[in-house]
């Protein structure tokens, strides 16, 4: 396929002419400050618009359009199998609000949640920790183990881990049988059932969140840790007062990924019940599966689609609070 | 390094404390984790490969079984595997490709052109990388229905053939790793932007467009919500929407049928990694200290 193809074949949005006239559309980006007039003749600054158009269309179709749509039809009874939708204003939102299976699956989702981010962050920077010790040997190897968790699937890693949580053969309580303890009844409870699915989220990616700490811890400064040593800091105080608040900027992103991703949480759920239920009291359904459920059992697209509305707006709120509190904690952002 | 004629009280302080960081207590740490890490894995052959009695006695099993061919075979009498793999590879290659393609040239304007808006229209990409994917997806599935893609591939293909998260990542690799200089230079010797792009850009980008390929194909390969909604023909089912369907139909309680599907739809991806890992710890580390 000739690279050229592209730009015929897809519409660009056009660039305004006439505003730009004093200067050129397209210079080539100089960061020293003095930037000599480009040769590139005004004609090709389409090729900038054409260039980025491709994802702005996509964008916009398959992205912006449906979003908008999904804030119109949550004002609707909106049933595809019937032509007929009807305008019902809020009512879908009230009745989400007084939905105690919304709320539950809210609850779950924050349960689930707390408990695969806290010991997953511990974990990463322990592991990040020992893998930059400059004495280790085989770093290589140990790094690319850690992220074999995260090349599988949600679901094959749920299907295993639901065996493994199984009841009177999975391996877990076999185990505990050994040491003397009770069976659990993994899938049945509710904290029973949390701690599986986010055993199942830790595991995939505990890893892959030890190798951004360590990205990030490699990037500090060595004379941090030089001028710490001469101060008389030792390895735990140094790990507190340079590493830590280096890895500010690191740690606020993997909140706000780990938020958006945590309540998004899904397959793992819908893997270990088998069905959009969460379990048969409901006991692990999330919010992304109670969305589905309204979908693929209900066919009530309008109430899903407040459901996502709702998700939003959790996932806003949160992010938001992440941001300001990283912010506080550690005085002005860099 | 640069603090080389350190004195030497610290130089020693700091042997010594490398030393003790370096106990057997870190390579312990580190077993235990790798062997965490492929457990599941082996765990999966060993129920996909051993009869429903070697499994559920106590203590079960730990040792690989006889059975896996007759467990594979159950597996395709239960879904078109086959084809649900061919499916798979087809979306997650071409997605991976198309995503290289749009990305490197997008990513190309965003780090080195100049235009009007060009801010702004960064912000969005980073804007929308913050929105949950299930805010639109019902109208999307709409979408895809009014289409006619329902049951279609290209339910799968079309809405993911160029995203964010790639646009934004190339920004970074080519912001990071070509020098303006040189781009300057080619532009004063009458290169064109095409022409910069075909002869500069890409030739230098091609071993990170290779790892956002596979990070692509991963993500594709592993995907599940979409498709679960999208596809209801078992013939066009993904690779995870059929252990979804062993996990849910009447098998539902064979654990060695949803194993062994489970671990034939995982192994492609280990195979992989084999090659590919080092290059994907890479990636990960690179895009972290970018990001």
């Amino acid at each position: 396929m000739s690279t050229t193809d592209v730009g015929s074949t897809l519409p660009s949005a056009k660039p305004q002419k006439g505003r730009h006239s004093s200067k050129p559309i397209v210079k080539l980006k100089s960061t020293g400050g003095k930037k000599k007039p480009s040769k590139i003749q005004r004609r090709e600054g389409r090729w900038a618009y054409t260039f980025i158009s491709p994802f702005y269309i996509m964008f916009l179709i398959f992205g912006m359009a449906p979003i908008l749509y999904s804030v119109y039809i949550a004002f609707f009874t909106w049933d595809p199998l019937d032509a007929t939708h009807q305008y019902v204003g809020l009512q879908n939102f009230r009745d989400l609000w007084h939905d105690s299976l919304f709320w539950m699956s809210l609850r779950n989702t924050f349960s689930i949640w707390i408990l695969s981010t806290l010991p997953q962050m511990l974990m990463a920077l322990g592991l990040a920790s020992i893998l930059r010790n400059p004495k280790l040997r085989g770093r290589v190897f140990w790094q690319t183990v850690l992220l074999v968790p995260n090349i599988t699937s949600a679901i094959a890693i749920a299907v295993v881990f639901g065996q493994l949580f199984g009841r009177d053969f999975g391996l877990i309580n076999i185990v505990r049988g050994y040491l003397g303890m009770s069976q659990i009844n993994w899938i049945e409870g509710t904290i029973s059932s949390h701690i599986a699915i986010a055993t199942m989220i830790t595991w995939r990616w505990v890893g892959y969140n030890a190798l951004i700490f360590l990205a990030s811890m490699n990037a500090i400064s060595r004379d941090l840790y030089e001028s710490a040593s001469l101060d008389g800091a030792n390895r735990l105080q140094q790990f507190f007062y340079v590493t830590l608040p280096q890895l500010k900027n690191t740690i606020t992103f993997m909140l706000v990924v780990g938020t958006i991703g945590g309540l998004q949480v899904f397959g793992e759920p819908a893997t270990l019940g088998g069905s959009f239920d969460g379990g048969d009291n409901h006991q692990f359904s999330t919010l992304t599966l109670y969305l589905f459920k309204q979908v693929k059992d209900n066919f009530a697209y309008g109430m899903a689609s407040a459901i996502g509305i709702a998700i939003t707006i959790i996932v806003a709120i949160i992010s938001a609070f992440n941001f300001f509190l990283t912010r506080r904690i550690s005085g002005d952002e860099s | 390094m640069t603090t080389a004629v350190a004195s030497p009280i610290t130089k020693t302080k700091r042997i010594k404390k490398r030393r003790k960081g370096m106990s057997p207590f870190s390579y312990i740490t580190l077993g235990i984790v790798a062997f965490l890490s492929f457990f599941p894995f082996y765990w999966m052959f060993i129920v996909a490969s051993n009869s429903a009695e070697e499994i559920t006695k106590v203590p079960p099993s730990l040792k690989p079984g006889t059975n896996f061919m007759h467990e594979f075979h159950a597996v395709l009498e239960a879904v078109p595997f086959g084809r649900n793999l061919f499916n798979t590879v087809l979306v997650g290659v071409v997605v991976a490709l198309s995503q290289v393609f749009f990305s490197s040239l997008a990513g190309f304007a965003f780090a080195k052109l100049e235009f009007r808006g060009r801010k702004f229209l960064v912000l969005f990409v980073v804007g929308t990388m913050m929105l949950p994917s299930q805010l639109g997806i019902v109208p999307l599935f709409m979408l895809i229905n009014k289409f006619n893609w329902a049951d279609d591939l290209k339910a799968l293909i079309v809405p993911a053939l160029v995203t964010a998260f790639g646009v934004f990542w190339m920004r970074q690799v080519i912001d990071s790793q070509i020098p303006n200089e040189l781009l300057e230079a080619a532009s004063i010797d009458g290169a064109s932007v095409m022409r910069i792009y075909r002869s500069i850009i890409v030739p230098a980008i091609l071993p990170s467009a290779f790892v956002l390929g596979l990070f692509s194909f991963l993500a594709t390969w592993n995907d599940y919500l979409w498709p679960l909604l999208v596809l209801n023909d078992p013939n066009k089912y993904t690779v995870q929407v059929a252990i979804n369907q062993l996990n849910t139909q009447a098998y539902g309680i064979d654990y060695n049928i949803v194993m062994a599907g489970s671990f034939m739809a995982t192994a492609p991806l280990l195979l992989l990694f084999v090659f590919v890992g080092r290059r994907l710890v890479g990636g990960v580390m690179e895009g972290a200290v970018k990001g």
